[in-house]
């Protein structure tokens, strides 16, 4: 079959959700009102607190959500068939993602622009709030080792993607520093900063880096993690104006060039898909499709690191109310499409079954250098670009998404643990440099026990990342629902996606549980064995406000 | 297209690319400035802390001018009234 065809499908339905259900939502639903005062009026501080366009909003809601994640997660879920990653990724986006989105801005616009978590503890209950927290740690940490992981298998198997990789920071920081501190407009910056990028690929594939094979004991790919966890301590101190700032913004004009690129090279080669639809012949160890696929594809479908942008900077910005709906739930969709694009570069970017079917050998070992195959084939068909070219371009743009979000989610790791050292009174914590190293340390303790130092596998973790952060949307889901309550108005659009996401994501750890303890992994085992303690407790808590507000919502 | 067009659609542009950049760190930009305000405020009332400030004559003419931001300060802070006894902004 042509991949235009799911493509074409794909792109139809996530519009038909965006003027047809968004609509319903908007107005049934959250009920949204153009004269309500947003926080950005209502408390305009010109800091956090500012009407800002909502195509800039869009653009930096859908920047900031659309990262390694939608890549690296229907790279893995394809092996059960590109069938039901479709049906997950686009029905996800159209019923999950965007109401959890466009939802998690409209609570927090409705309770002055806070965040999601500190409205967890007023809607729901303290223990929540507290719950909420102790997710976000872990997703952080396993963000980290995840992505830390994710960048040294694309390193070692795309050399040629390194140096461009690695000048990406230089054009960052000079990016930075012209802007900040010389005061130059940003449009000139902006156009020479992207021909400099796209230039130094030439550069990379001429010049390509591979680290020795082995060096005091550690394979290729260990090392590199070891030299990305060095460069995101160094990066998470550096000052946010320097290089975050200037990084994300490059990041956004990649994945804008990117995506479009991918699309329209599907539309102008025509691949055919050469997985099959539904993988009756999965490899051996290839845990059952549910409940894991809905784990292994989290951000692509539902993800709850969502609700943390969309409640801690985009609703602070918003101009008008009824921009929520086009600011999260296209911003979400825009990410449903890059998961869509992968789903078609893995099945469609190989020559033949046989080849598909040995790259998709084992659970767990495809991810970025499977799109970069994938993809590059796909773009060198449809462009004038070689195929090494298109490789190699892909690689920096997934590998710089990855590493920007490594960068901050260190510094927001330090930032917690230095929060730790107040509460608790403990005062070397809350130094800055001392909260870096304990962060890098877990995380890095993290990636080699999940199996980075043998140099492969190390996506072992991923589902149970996925978990993880599919609690987190469950809880932001469960947050709204409470809300929804409150107001007496129907709540089964934002309910249903919670029990099924919690549901999932119970029944997944349990089921990674079993993997885990087979395989050895004891660390990732103590890891899952947290993560479902967490889903009872999120479960447990859920019910308890339901009973509750219905019953103050029926006595009222 | 006109030149005044161009060069009206080049403004367009600029002005997305600049709320592109600027929108998503706006407020940690101006937290670490505010950051570095308020070491720059303790330096120059540091001599009325008990440190010794040995350019004290010249940050003495600066305190009239951080009045406001001082006031501003301790409020954020969570005192209601300045904390120094010499230095009375309300």
């Amino acid at each position: 079959m042509s991949a235009i065809i799911p493509a074409v499908i794909g792109i139809a339905l996530v519009a038909l959700g965006y003027f047809v259900y968004s609509k319903f939502i908007a107005e049934k639903i959250y009920q949204l009102d153009p004269n309500f005062e947003t926080p950005a009026h209502a408390l305009q501080d010109d800091v956090d607190f500012i009407p800002t366009n909502r195509v800039v909003l869009w653009g930096h809601h859908f920047t900031a959500v659309a990262g390694a994640a939608p890549i690296i997660g229907p790279a893995i879920a394809v092996i059960w068939g590109w069938l039901p990653a479709f049906i997950w990724v686009i029905g996800g986006t159209m019923f999950f993602a965007g109401v959890h989105d466009f939802g998690a801005i409209w609570a927090s616009v409705r309770n002055e622009g806070r965040s999601v978590g500190s409205l967890t503890g007023d809607v729901v209950s303290l223990r929540a709030r507290t719950l909420f927290m102790i997710v976000i740690f872990f997703l952080l940490m396993m963000v980290n080792a995840v992505f830390a992981v994710a960048i040294s298998n694309a390193f070692v198997e795309t050399p040629s993607s390194v140096i461009p990789a690695w000048s990406a920071i230089v054009v960052a920081v000079a990016i930075g520093i012209l802007i900040y501190k010389m005061g130059v407009p940003i449009l000139w910056p902006t156009i020479i900063g992207t021909i400099i990028l796209y230039a130094v690929i030439y550069l990379g594939e001429a010049v390509p880096v591979s680290l020795p094979d082995t060096f005091m004991g550690l394979g290729a790919a260990p090392q590199w993690i070891v030299i990305l966890f060095i460069y995101a301590t160094v990066a998470s101190l550096l000052p946010v104006w320097l290089l975050l700032q200037p990084r994300d913004y490059i990041n956004g004009i990649q994945l804008i060039i990117g995506l479009g690129l991918l699309f329209g090279a599907v539309f102008v080669a025509n691949p055919t898909i050469v997985a099959p639809a539904f993988n009756t012949n999965v490899p051996d160890g290839t845990p059952p499709l549910l409940p894991l696929l809905f784990v292994t594809i989290a951000c692509g479908a539902l993800s709850g690191f969502h609700g943390l942008v969309a409640s801690g900077t985009t609703s602070k910005q918003l101009d008008k109310e009824t921009d929520a709906r086009f600011v999260g739930y296209l911003g979400s969709s825009g990410e449903g499409l890059l998961a869509l694009v992968t789903i078609l570069a893995v099945s469609a970017g190989f020559a033949s079954l046989g080849e598909w079917q040995a790259t998709f050998s084992e659970f767990g070992a495809t991810g970025i250098p499977t799109f970069v195959a994938g993809g590059s084939q796909i773009v060198s068909d449809g462009t004038p670009l070689s195929r090494e070219f298109a490789a190699t371009l892909l690689a920096v743009m997934a590998v710089l998404f990855a590493g920007t979000t490594m960068d901050a989610g260190v510094r927001l790791q330090r930032y917690i643990i230095q929060e730790w050292g107040t509460i608790y009174k403990i005062p070397v914590l809350q130094n800055g440099y001392v909260a870096t190293f304990a962060a890098v340390a877990a995380c890095l303790a993290l990636a080699f026990g999940a199996g980075g130092a043998d140099g492969q596998g190390g996506m072992l973790i991923w589902p149970l990342f996925g978990t993880t952060n599919q609690l987190l949307a469950g809880l932001t889901l469960l947050v709204i629902s409470v809300m929804l309550v409150k107001l007496k108005r129907r709540y089964i659009f934002t309910m249903v996606p919670m029990v099924f996401v919690t549901t999932m994501s119970f029944l997944a750890a349990l089921y990674q549980l079993w993997d885990l303890f087979s395989s050895g992994s004891y660390v990732l085992m103590g890891l899952d064995v947290v993560v479902i303690i967490l889903s009872v407790l999120v479960m447990l808590e859920a019910t308890s406000a339901f009973t509750r507000e219905k019953k103050a919502a029926a006595a009222s | 297209m006109k030149w005044p067009d161009i060069k009206k659609k080049l403004r367009w542009w600029g002005y997305l690319a600049t709320e592109a950049y600027n929108a998503p760190y706006r407020g940690a930009v101006a937290r670490a400035k505010r950051e570095q305000d308020d070491l720059f405020m303790l330096l120059i009332f540091s001599e009325m802390m008990g440190v010794p400030n040995p350019v004290a004559y010249y940050t003495l003419e600066l305190q009239p001018i951080m009045l406001e931001r001082f006031h501003e300060w301790h409020t954020r802070m969570g005192m209601e009234h300045s904390p120094l006894d010499d230095f009375r902004c309300c």
